[in-house]
């Protein structure tokens, strides 16, 4: 089996995201790159049914060029391949560019999953795997909670607002994973050595055979027209509970009128 | 006045709440006309959507739409659009909301926006990324508007429409079939409001210790007639069920009030419910993070506070 799994690196979770002055996009220089933790879930559930049935497993990402260190660090969890889709003309995508250019990458290389985290945590728009399946035509079954590969069917649990879909499709196809589904593994030495040697192909949109003009700021299909920080929260009422506790927040839920 | 397509959320039949919200937003915007998509369409669902402003009612019932992901939905909208030309697409930003929304942007060469607050005149949404840090106006630039709204950003109104229903011929194509469902496994359902969408949440964390512990967090909600909500580490735990989680692999609340209790205020947790309006913390460490979003904080032992919490509500209702 071919799987493939789109990992996005992101800034660091704790670090204080701010958007660039110039053009309204995500300042990546000002926090430390990390994988997009929910990605880590989808690179675990990959190895996973390799180990399973059998077969290779590539990552795949676009980003600049430190993203090359989340490829990296997919490799020493185990997996086999990297493609690093980079190009300064990438710059300023939305969903839409990035979902076209992820969806060329993937059909040259046909696969049989293509695995995606359910969010990434800068972005969280939750619509990129959607919007690949949409694009290379084939099914999605998104948000698992679970995954089965049963010959050539991959059958999941949805999760639903409500509870979970046992939901079934044909490979070949495209799947998002929430971070119920496993425990990501921790590279390990060896693992961190043997990523070393492992190939990974690094592209540019031309190599890609990608149209530019359908990426980058000027092929956005949304544009930010203004943006600016919340005021900080003003410091709120805090109390040590010394026996009034409870009665002092009725106090102020009623200042409040929610009582 | 343009046509403003409102995609109906509904439960068994029922229209949910952020659905009205979304008409008394079109109403704003345009001419509202709700979307229908599968079963269950009534004359309750008829007059509900009437009443709250809805002119046209596209409806589309077949069980194809429940049959298959995402994709049937998307296509039948997509049909909708080639023959009205709407001002903009209103959705619920849920989950399969969002998806629903990326698919349709692609088919009709059209921007998409996902959780916005607020949406104006011009069609320009306002979104608050970064955990809540940032206000962003965006504006869709490219085909119709696609925009996902997030529960409780309006105030749903009565405004009666003229609600004329117009049957939409489902013609799903066998690409969208794709992906069956095969069986639903609906987790038990209280009496209680939706999460997501409620007025007042009252949340649990690890500090509840255990599922019992729950039995505070719910005598609170239900005195308030609130919604309950759990942290990561009280659902992982077993302590309360998954789709009650709150945070950002969870659901995303904007309530009014939000009262976590026994919850640290990871950043996961807080992606999901920093933009309520209120905050009440009841937390025994007073180093907590959860405390910086508190307006109103008690440190100390949830389980001394919050039944006193209770008791003295439950005083003044009586
Ligand atoms: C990919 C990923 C996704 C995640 N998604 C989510 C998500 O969607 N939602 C989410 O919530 N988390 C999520 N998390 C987990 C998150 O990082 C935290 O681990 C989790 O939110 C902690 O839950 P908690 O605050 O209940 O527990 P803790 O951090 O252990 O905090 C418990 C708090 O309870 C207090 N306490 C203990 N006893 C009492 C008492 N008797 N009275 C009063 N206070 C008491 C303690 O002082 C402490 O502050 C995610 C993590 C990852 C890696
Ligand atoms: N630039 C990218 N490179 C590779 N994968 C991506 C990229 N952007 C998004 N993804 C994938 O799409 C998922 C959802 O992202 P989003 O729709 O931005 O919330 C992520 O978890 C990744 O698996």
């Amino acid at each position: 089996m071919k799987i493939a799994v789109c990992v996005k690196q992101v800034p660091d979770t704790w670090a204080e995201k701010k958007l660039r002055a110039d053009d309204s996009t995500l300042d990546r220089e000002a926090a430390d790159g990390v994988m997009n933790e929910l990605d880590e879930y989808a690179v675990e559930e990959a190895l996973r049914l390799i180990e399973a049935h059998g077969g290779e497993v590539t990552v795949v990402t676009m980003g600049p060029e430190r993203a090359a260190e989340t490829v990296r660090k997919a490799l020493s969890m185990g997996a086999d391949a990297g493609v690093h889709l980079v190009d300064d003309s990438l710059h300023g995508s939305d969903a839409l560019a990035t979902s076209y250019a992820l969806a060329e990458v993937l059909a040259a290389r046909s696969f049989d999953l293509v695995i995606f985290g359910s969010e990434s945590t800068d972005a969280r728009m939750s619509v990129v795997p959607a919007m690949v399946a949409e694009r290379l035509g084939v099914p999605q079954v998104t948000f698992a909670q679970k995954v089965e590969v049963d010959g050539t069917l991959v059958k999941i649990e949805r999760q639903t607002e409500y509870g979970y879909d046992d939901v079934e499709a044909s490979l070949p196809a495209v799947v998002s994973v929430v971070e119920k589904i496993n425990e990501p593994r921790y590279p390990s030495f060896k693992g961190i050595m043997a990523a070393k040697k492992k190939p990974v192909e690094t592209l540019s949109t031309a190599d890609a055979g990608l149209d530019a003009a359908k990426l980058g700021s000027s092929a956005s299909w949304t544009v930010v027209s203004a943006f600016a920080s919340r005021p900080p929260k003003a410091a709120g009422t805090v109390v040590s509970d010394e026996g009034t506790g409870g009665e002092q927040i009725v106090q102020f839920l009623t200042e409040q009128k929610f009582v | 006045m343009s046509e403003i397509l409102v995609v109906v959320e509904q439960n068994d039949g029922t229209v949910k709440k952020v659905t009205l919200e979304l008409l008394t937003l079109a109403a704003s915007l345009g001419s509202p006309s709700a979307v229908w998509l599968g079963p269950g369409y009534s004359d309750t669902a008829a007059a509900t959507l009437t009443e709250y402003g809805a002119d046209k009612i596209y409806v589309s019932d077949s069980g194809e739409l429940a049959d298959y992901v995402v994709a049937p939905k998307a296509e039948t909208i997509a049909a909708i659009m080639a023959d009205v030309t709407p001002g903009a697409i209103l959705i619920a930003s849920t989950a399969e909301g969002k998806e629903i929304a990326g698919r349709l942007a692609i088919k009709t060469t059209s921007g998409v926006i996902t959780d916005a607050v607020a949406v104006a005149a011009d069609f320009t949404a306002t979104q608050s990324v970064f955990g809540g840090s940032t206000i962003v106006s965006s504006a869709v630039t490219t085909g119709t508007p696609i925009i996902t709204v997030r529960p409780n950003s309006t105030a749903p109104q009565v405004k009666p429409g003229a609600g004329t229903r117009v049957d939409v011929a489902a013609t799903v194509s066998d690409a969208a079939k794709g992906a069956k469902v095969t069986g639903r496994t609906v987790a038990q359902k209280g009496g209680r409001p939706e999460l997501a969408e409620a007025a007042i949440v009252v949340s649990g964390g690890r500090g509840v210790n255990g599922a019992e512990g729950f039995g505070v967090i719910e005598a609170l909600a239900d005195s308030l007639g609130a919604a309950v909500g759990a942290s990561r580490a009280a659902t992982d735990a077993g302590w309360y069920p998954h789709q009650f989680q709150v945070g950002q692999t969870g659901k995303t609340v904007s309530p009014q009030l939000y009262i976590a209790n026994g919850i640290s205020g990871a950043i996961q947790h807080r992606a999901g419910m920093q933009t309520s309006k209120t905050v009440v913390v009841v937390n025994k460490d007073p180093e907590a993070p959860i405390f910086e979003l508190a307006d109103f904080g008690v440190v100390g032992d949830l389980f001394s506070v919050v039944p006193q919490l209770t008791e003295e509500i439950e005083k003044r209702k009586a």
